[in-house]
């Protein structure tokens, strides 16, 4: 009697596993799992902007005015510890060390602090959000306060961000930051404000040399489009899969 | 339907209708309706403030100062890159006026010798060594820089 039982039981068991394991699997065949289900998808509609952003390593000159211009639209924190763009003068040393500097994001200018015989090669990158359209940030948002924007600019719902930091710690270039007044996470709107009236961002605005680029990718003959076709650009950290829409010409492999 | 059942459904029925009420007043407007977040955000960040004005902006006014500037090495730099955000200034012009940077250490922002930077990209100088103890706009119109004023004779122009 027990030995029926037990292979009942068995039988039953089996026929159920397979019954939901076809049903999972059947079920993936409809709707295939999306890690980045809340992430929004690349849009297919071609008429609609969708915001990128190239930085020109081999102009900038490091002279700090788009940290400072960020600073002013945006009305971040004076401090030197709360940056939405900075820029990062790197030098690598003819031993192969890298020395990476940013003082005051660079708002104050830079001293050359590693003779000149001493330098393999030297340049400045600037730094910003990364505008990812699979970003980590988003995904690791628990109330959904940061979000992609149709457009394709992530942004932060300061009303309802709760200031957890998850997001903070999630970005890996290290763009956000918690607004010391408003208690919420800040970060680059890529002057949504300002891009969406026909502008150009404040930091497009200042820069000297035209280093900084902002357009709209589904533009075939926006300047954005252009820049990627004549230059050779890299976006950083690829390896991490973040969908960065930020690219940058002459990007080294030492810059992190 | 066992007799159970009866008396339980009534009391399941009213436990959702209480968490859907809950949930309604708790999930604010528009949320959801793009995505995991609140859709009139969008329109709340396109309302910021706007501080910078744009060159075409300062043309209006100005247009005997950027057309020095057009002629001459500076023509890439906005105004506002010197003379700082102007759009209040736009909006008022007599209230309110810019910053007009002076010293050596705002030329030298982008000047100063550097090995950072390209010396195909930019002119630079020695701050340390070039015409001390001067402000660089004592020589140089910054509008036109290649302009030297006529006034200043310093014994090495370099």
């Amino acid at each position: 009697m027990g030995t029926e039982r037990r292979e009942h039981s068995r039988r039953k068991f089996i026929k159920t596993a397979a019954i939901a394991a076809s049903g999972i699997f059947a079920s993936g065949l409809i709707n295939p799992f999306n890690a980045i289900i809340f992430a929004a998808e690349k849009p297919n509609d071609p008429t609609k902007p969708w915001w990128g952003y190239g930085i020109d390593i081999e102009k900038c000159i490091g002279c700090g005015r788009c940290a400072n211009a960020c600073k002013s639209e945006n009305n971040v924190p004076r401090e030197p510890f709360y940056f939405r763009t900075w820029v990062e003068q790197y030098t690598i040393k003819n031993d192969g060390t890298v020395k990476v500097e940013s003082p005051n994001g660079g708002i104050d200018g830079f001293e050359q602090t590693v003779p000149d015989e001493d330098i393999f090669k030297a340049f400045f990158v600037p730094k910003m959000c990364n505008h990812c359209y699979k970003s980590p940030c988003v995904q690791a948002c628990p109330v959904g306060a940061t979000y992609e924007s149709p457009d394709g600019v992530v942004l932060v719902d300061d009303t309802y961000c709760i200031g957890c930091r998850y997001c903070v710690q999630a970005c890996p270039y290290g763009c956000r930051y918690i607004h010391p007044e408003k208690n919420v996470a800040d970060k680059c709107t890529l002057c949504y404000h300002r891009i969406s009236k026909g502008k150009t961002t404040a930091c497009v605005e200042v820069c000297p040399t035209q280093a900084r680029i902002v357009g709209d990718l589904n533009d075939k003959n926006g300047p954005l489009v252009q820049f990627l076709k004549e230059h050779t650009c890299l976006v950083l950290k690829p390896h991490l899969n973040t969908g960065s829409k930020l690219y940058y010409n002459a990007l080294s492999g030492e810059v992190r | 339907m066992p007799p159970q059942l009866k008396t339980l459904l009534p009391l399941f029925a009213g436990f959702i209708i209480i968490f859907l009420i809950i949930r309604h007043l708790l999930v604010p407007e528009s949320f959801g309706e793009q995505g995991h977040y609140r859709f009139n955000s969008v329109e709340e960040n396109k309302e910021n403030q706007m501080n910078y004005a744009g060159k075409d902006a300062c043309a209006e006014c100005h247009d005997d100062k950027t057309a020095e500037l057009a002629s001459d090495v500076h023509a890439g730099i906005s105004c506002e890159t010197c003379h700082g955000p102007g759009l209040a200034h736009y909006d008022n012009p007599d209230s309110i006026r810019l910053i007009v940077p002076k010293e050596r250490v705002f030329c030298g922002l982008c000047h100063a010798i550097n090995s950072s930077r390209k010396v195909k990209v930019i002119v630079q100088i020695d701050l340390k060594d070039h015409n001390i103890g001067k402000n660089c706009i004592e020589c140089h119109n910054p509008h036109m820089p290649w302009e030297l004023k006529e006034e200043s004779t310093p014994e090495e122009n370099l």
